[in-house]
């Protein structure tokens, strides 16, 4: 176990809420200080750890919404039935409060501009939260340098049951509009707002030929979100020629959740 | 100590489940998936088991001749390193003692790590003292089914007293080394062993 006496040990840090976003009814955002944060890669989650004052503790693992540049490190989080930190964290913590973290946490899931692209991310409901700190990275690092843009195009698909639980949607919709090398295309499986003109369909093999870019283009592909989707999502980009090596995957949910 | 978290109360487990749970997990009813990438569909007609010594000797089973070993039913307690922990999980499969006595009958020695590799690329190591006396197994059926393959199928090695994440998917070939090497998760920034009890999720932990 050499590697592991080198290795520093990740320690937990006491993070102070710095503010509460609402993002869409059951989910919100919490913009943490975190003391001495050593920094993250756009994909990487961190373990948060509450305790009780009788000493019971729970631990969960939740994804970094921020890219690195932030100076503040944002989680979405979404209110789960029965979720005992996620019921905490979404009607209980409030500004001021601390939080227990440790993290970064997770080397593979993560994208950063030498990774290079095109970059295509499929995310579903709660999982856009990781491929979100990925889009805000990529519009932060190359900020106003268009070629360098134009060499790193982006995708995202995005599957949501209905509009108004489409997270970061307005943040979504101004990157789009000041970029015109990332493009964001929603589908709604369950509740269409009127004039929609969207997708309305889970996500399938004929979507993905149309947003996809094709195998020999070599696109970076990030999917998250519930166990169907990505395993539906990944499979056909398989079957449809990309390279396993370059679908990068990350689950979460019962394995019957459907986005 | 840690700071409490004000207003925090939670959902305990019941005294029977908390002796039953490691330190940070948490009790699941439902089987979730965890894999970094998509899930291989090998073809049973193509698929083969292999047994490597450190010296480079190998032994294969065909599936046929892999399943027609010895088999046994095991049920064990599941911790998987994202917090969540399975209790009761039914499996059958090949014990590693057999597959060793195999191997040996082959003239492959026991040398003390082994790395397990799968398709899609996926590996993992294990100190050999954790596969043998009844403690490891190359599964193929759960839960009295064929194993699907977004959890391992056919076939995924078992080493339920690790995080799960030693129980390597598709699991394809052990291979015996002198040394030991990291595996996928091991390279990038987990724990190299993965002790459940002993909350081993990160390098670093001690």
């Amino acid at each position: 176990m050499s590697a592991d006496a080198a290795a520093p040990r990740i320690t937990w840090r006491l993070a102070t809420v710095i503010d509460v976003v609402p993002e869409t009814p059951r989910t919100r955002t919490l913009v943490l200080d975190v003391p001495a944060w050593p920094g993250h890669r756009a994909g990487q989650h961190v373990d948060v750890r509450l305790t009780a004052e009788d000493g019971y503790q729970a631990e969960r693992s939740y994804s970094i919404a921020s890219p690195p540049e932030d100076a503040r490190l944002s989680l979405t989080v979404e209110e789960l039935t029965d979720g005992e930190v996620s019921q905490y964290l979404s009607e209980v913590l409030r500004s001021g409060d601390t939080l227990e973290l440790r993290g970064p946490i997770g080397g593979y899931f993560v994208w950063d501009i030498p990774v290079g692209g095109p970059l295509l991310l499929v995310g579903g409901g709660s999982g856009i939260v990781p491929l979100m700190a990925m889009v805000r990275h990529r519009n932060a690092a190359l900020a106003t340098d268009m070629d360098a843009r134009h060499r790193l195009p982006a995708r995202l698909l995005y599957s949501s049951r209905r509009w108004d639980e489409v997270i970061y949607r307005d943040e979504l919709a101004r990157l789009v509009e000041k970029d015109p090398t990332l493009e964001v295309m929603h589908t709604l499986t369950r509740e269409l707002p009127e004039g929609w003109t969207g997708f309305t369909r889970r996500i399938d093999r004929a979507m993905l030929e149309m947003v996809a870019w094709p195998p020999s283009e070599q696109p970076r592909v990030f999917i998250c979100g519930p166990t169907p989707l990505v395993e539906s999502v990944a499979t056909t980009l398989v079957e449809l020629g990309h390279n396993p090596a370059l679908v990068k995957t990350e689950r979460f949910g019962p394995t019957g959740g459907s986005v | 100590m840690a700071p409490f978290s004000r207003g925090f109360r939670g959902h305990r487990p019941d005294a029977a489940a908390a002796g039953r749970l490691p330190p940070g997990q948490y009790e699941t009813r439902d089987f979730p998936v965890l894999s970094a990438g998509p899930t291989p569909h090998t073809p049973l007609a193509n698929w083969s088991f292999t047994m490597q010594g450190a010296d480079g000797k190998t032994a294969r089973w065909s599936w046929e001749e892999f399943t027609a070993l010895p088999h046994q039913t095991t049920t064990n307690d599941i911790h998987c390193v994202t917090k969540w922990s399975k209790f009761g999980t039914t499996w059958e499969g090949i014990s590693i003692d057999t597959l060793l006595a195999e191997a040996a009958a082959k003239g492959i020695k026991p040398s003390p790590y082994v790395m397990a590799r799968s398709d899609g690329g996926y590996t993992t190591n294990v100190p050999l003292a954790d596969l043998t006396n009844g403690k490891a197994w190359i599964a193929f059926m759960y839960d009295g089914k064929p194993l699907p393959a977004e959890h391992g199928g056919p076939a995924r090695l078992l080493v339920p007293h690790l995080y799960f994440w030693k129980s390597a998917k598709w699991v394809r070939e052990l291979r015996l080394m002198e040394n030991d090497a990291p595996g996928f998760w091991e390279s990038l920034g987990y724990h190299n062993y993965g002790d459940p009890w002993r909350e081993q999720r990160y390098a670093g932990d001690e």
